[in-house]
């Protein structure tokens, strides 16, 4: 039965990606993203990855499509015909479908224990969860403190992406405040005469906050952490900068707050790493951190998922502010 | 009696997905966006009361029960006021409702 579901999920996925190759309207296919990515999420839930599956919700079918939004407000709504040879784009396709297909007779069946990728680190990483972290959420645990470096990696990742955004578009602002745009509307201003999604804005804003929280520091025991939580927190301040204007947003968490969770983020982490070195262990080696190795395991996971968040949540707000302030190319 | 709660909860669940598939129909059918938002959005929210009704009916009296009443009271404020939000996106870009449905004429202003 789940697998006939999962196929359904499936079939639904190459039919959205076929509509989103095929629009050329622009704002359709963002929207369409967003639907894969939350289709996806339910795929990645139906194989028991909770994990994976809030996040690709939280920011695929969350947080990008806001991106996509404000990224189309600079832009036209349509897309150009391209006169490239479709010919070529076409075989090209083909043949790349061909080889992964043909690719895929090697894989092991869907599900299979015995498979290699279940066979490799997995076990170890089942073994030892409980003896040497003591946390329920494998996840976490191998996400936070076994395969830190990875996690470390990611961070400067969304910390590079983030300033390639601002050197892009430049922090400073180009449009004044207050200037009318071409739509006659003041962004700036937010959705300030419109009483029906500001009381329900208002209502709904600290409770996505507190959701946030609750998944960023709940994560060693269900599904979350700071990715998550990162994304949840930002989602809620754009509901507040669209409701109440990008000013007033800017107001209450200015830019440079934003640039320092940014960057104290990262540096969270890092510092994490190498005070292990200095307590005389390896680098985001946490057992050292504290005298009983199992509570400096999960006050180190604690803090670099803080890390994590704080970095998402800046990384995020900074580019939702970045276009806002752009004016209509 | 977990057999007559059974009942219960197929018959609600039945009747929320007949609803979202109507919903959908409009959607698909209607001449104008107005139309279409009309059939989808009130279908969508009745749908989804009865559908999550339904499903907690299913998992009885427990903490997933609390959690689905939790969406349920989340998408009961939130589905109206995007609608209404859509609406007023859509009247504020000079979307026009069609007067007649069954003209084939565009423009009516």
């Amino acid at each position: 039965m789940i697998e006939l579901f999962g196929i359904f999920l499936l079939s639904l996925m190459v039919i959205t990606a076929i509509a989103i190759v095929q629009t050329r309207h622009l704002f359709a296919a963002v929207i369409l993203t967003g639907v894969f990515s939350l289709l996806i999420a339910t795929n990645f839930f139906l194989l028991d990855a909770a994990d994976v599956a809030l996040t690709e919700a939280a920011i695929g079918a969350g947080i990008s499509t806001v991106l996509f939004l404000s990224a189309l407000a600079l832009t036209d709504e349509h897309e150009r015909s391209s006169s490239a040879n479709k010919y070529v784009a076409l075989a090209v396709v083909a043949v790349t479908s061909l080889i992964l297909i043909y690719a895929t007779f090697d894989k092991p069946r869907f599900g299979d224990p015995s498979a290699p990728v279940h066979q490799h680190v997995a076990p170890w990483f089942i073994e030892n969860t409980s003896s040497q972290i003591g946390i329920p959420n494998m996840v976490t645990a191998v996400l936070g403190s076994f395969r830190g470096y990875d996690t470390l990696g990611e961070v400067f990742v969304v910390y590079t992406a983030g300033i390639g955004v601002l050197f892009l578009f430049g922090s400073r602002r180009t449009r004044q405040n207050g200037e009318p745009t071409k739509s006659g509307l003041d962004p700036s201003e937010g959705l300030r005469h419109y009483l029906i999604p500001r009381i329900v804005g208002r209502l709904l804003i600290p409770f996505i906050i507190l959701f946030g929280l609750y998944v960023q520091f709940h994560g060693e025991y269900g599904p979350g952490g700071g990715f998550q939580a990162g994304a949840i927190i930002a989602a809620g301040i754009i509901l507040y900068a669209l409701l109440e204007g990008e000013k007033q947003a800017l107001r209450v968490l200015p830019d440079r707050i934003l640039t320092g969770l940014m960057a104290g983020g990262a540096l969270l982490f890092g510092v994490v790493g190498i005070f292990g070195i200095l307590a005389g262990g390896n680098f985001l080696d946490y057992s050292v951190l504290f005298d009983n190795p199992m509570t400096g395991q999960q006050i180190g996971i604690l803090l670099i998922e803080a890390g994590v968040g704080m970095t998402v949540t800046g990384v995020l707000l900074k580019i939702f502010h970045a276009f806002a302030a752009r004016e209509h190319i | 009696m977990s057999g007559f709660l059974d009942i219960i909860s197929w018959i609600l669940l039945s009747l929320g997905g007949m609803f979202v598939f109507i919903g959908g129909l409009g959607a698909l059918r209607l001449p104008d966006l107005y139309n279409r938002m009309h059939a989808a959005s009130v279908t969508d929210t009745m749908g989804s009361v009865l559908i999550i009704t339904g499903v907690m009916l299913q998992a009885g009296a427990s903490l997933a029960s609390v959690k689905l009443f939790l969406i349920l009271l989340f998408l009961l404020i939130t589905s109206p006021t995007a609608s209404n939000a859509l609406a007023s996106a859509a009247l504020l870009s000079d979307e026009r409702a069609k007067a007649n449905p069954q003209s084939t004429s565009e423009s009516i202003d």
